[in-house]
């Protein structure tokens, strides 16, 4: 039962999604703005948690930093006791999967309540582009494309539609800045700010920040596809 | 406080007196070890087996006190069944190599363990990984242990070379450890090898009478130089 009113946080909060495609990963996050007086691009709700790996969150803010100091920690103590770099999802070095297991440990008892947030682990590992998510229920699934938030619904529609596979990751920032831009047209009454982050070939397998000027270039071609969207 | 001397064994221990190496080769590892256990002066087992199976394809060899050593080698044995049961495959030499490591290391005050740890992984290839007593992890072509071993650096510096197959890296190993056999008091026996490759493992033994031969010494000491020496002339006698 709380589990769920964990889920009911998430779905209020901001649209973050993931996409996997061909040669790495992108996440982006519709981050509300809820005041002016906030600094832009202060405030990241996407977390580098290693070299090649990073994590958006939707739900509360706080339990996402939470979960972000976790996964540091145990990606650390999966290079000291294995000295390997840490997998996404391929156990035992799975990181999702500790962080599932340490999810699923808060809904167990009544003295702590479960993490309100989902979270969507990227990543490039030698096994490929990976990408997982982690619901406050504890439950972890690996997806092609993955939407957790408010507009999930909208941007799963519009994640179906494309060809991820087939996509680079170049492509794949454009595709996730329109989805995004398209999700928040339902919410137009405030405003908000655009956060993504890819991991593939273009960045060396490090999980970075998408530059300045390709993310201005994909939010502008977000506009102009808001208005041929019907 | 006295310094505490790590090398002294505690009343009762048993020391693994020993000569170990591993050389890396094309295809694979071979490793070796002469096969002494010594408490003091007596020798507890003649015909010990230093070559600990830890994984199917990773062996180590074992230095220093035997009890510390055995106890080392099969954590990492569970450690490294968890790793294939959870994985699906089998671990890389490497983090063989890690949780040895770390269980040294950390626990250097306590343990008397010299290891060498070797093997084939679908990634790396061949590897050998010498972790002397500080808990120190130093990945080497070749690698030589235990108490024998300080007599052989010479003989493997001037032996060694890159590139070698199977039967070079096996004949470099029986050498060295009949050298070293032969000079150090606490190492002898039987020499025991084992050649890991992808394929499988390969368990080696050379008893002590068939071990090679190197300089023995002479049987008489001295002979005259040539036949006519000087020969003494009887004293007279009146």
């Amino acid at each position: 039962m709380v589990v769920e009113y964990a889920a009911k946080a998430v779905e209020n909060s901001g649209t973050a999604i993931g996409l996997r495609v061909k040669d790495g990963v992108v996440l982006a996050v519709e981050k509300l703005i809820h005041s002016k007086l906030l600094v832009p691009g202060a405030n990241r709700r996407i977390q580098t948690v290693d070299r090649h790996m990073g994590m958006a969150t939707a739900g509360l803010l706080a339990d996402g930093r939470n979960i972000a100091n976790r996964a540091r920690d145990e990606i650390a103590n999966i290079r000291s006791t294995w000295r390997e770099t840490p997998t996404v999802k391929e156990r035992p070095r799975a990181v999702a999967d500790r962080i599932a297991l340490y999810a699923q440990a808060y809904t167990l008892y009544s003295s702590v309540r479960p993490f309100g947030i989902s979270t969507i682990f990227g990543g490039v590992d030698k096994t490929g582009p990976s990408l997982y998510v982690v619901e406050p229920s504890g439950v972890c699934l690996g997806y092609h494309g993955a939407a957790v938030g408010k507009g999930r619904q909208l941007a799963k529609t519009e994640l179906e539609k494309l060809k991820l596979s087939e996509l680079s990751i170049r492509e794949a920032v454009v595709e996730a800045a329109r989805i995004i831009y398209l999700v928040h047209d339902d919410n137009k009454e405030k405003e908000f700010e655009l956060e993504m982050s890819w991991a593939g070939d273009e960045t060396n397998g490090l999980h970075v920040p998408v530059p300045a000027e390709l993310l201005a270039d994909a939010e502008q071609k977000a506009r102009e596809a808001l208005e041929t969207f019907e | 406080m006295d310094r505490i001397d790590i090398n002294r064994l505690k009343s009762g221990e048993v020391n693994l007196g020993t000569s170990i190496m591993a050389v890396q080769f094309d295809k694979g590892v071979v490793i070796g070890a002469d096969s002494r256990t010594t408490t003091g002066s007596y020798i507890a087992n003649r015909v010990t087996d230093k070559l600990t199976h830890v994984h199917d394809r990773i062996y180590c060899c074992r230095s220093g006190s035997a009890a510390d050593t055995q106890a080392v080698a099969d954590i990492v044995h569970y450690y490294l069944q968890l790793y294939t049961q959870m994985h699906g495959t089998a671990p890389p030499v490497s983090s063989a190599a890690a949780i040895f490591q770390k269980i040294c290391y950390e626990n250097k005050d306590a343990l008397s363990a010299g290891i060498i740890v070797a093997g084939w992984d679908k990634e790396m290839g061949p590897s050998v990984y010498n972790i002397p007593l500080g808990g120190g992890l130093f990945r080497q072509p070749w690698a030589i242990g235990g108490s024998g071993s300080t007599y052989v650096y010479g003989y493997c510096d001037a032996t060694y070379q890159e590139g070698w197959g199977k039967d070079e890296a096996v004949n470099f190993v029986k050498n060295t450890l009949s050298l070293a056999m032969a000079r150090d008091g606490s190492s002898g026996g039987v020499i025991r090898m084992c050649i890991i490759t992808e394929e499988g493992v390969e368990r080696l033994f050379i008893p002590g009478d068939k071990l090679p031969k190197f300089w023995e010494g002479r049987e008489v000491l001295s002979v005259p130089v040539s036949k006519d020496a000087t020969v003494p002339v009887p004293m007279a006698v009146e």
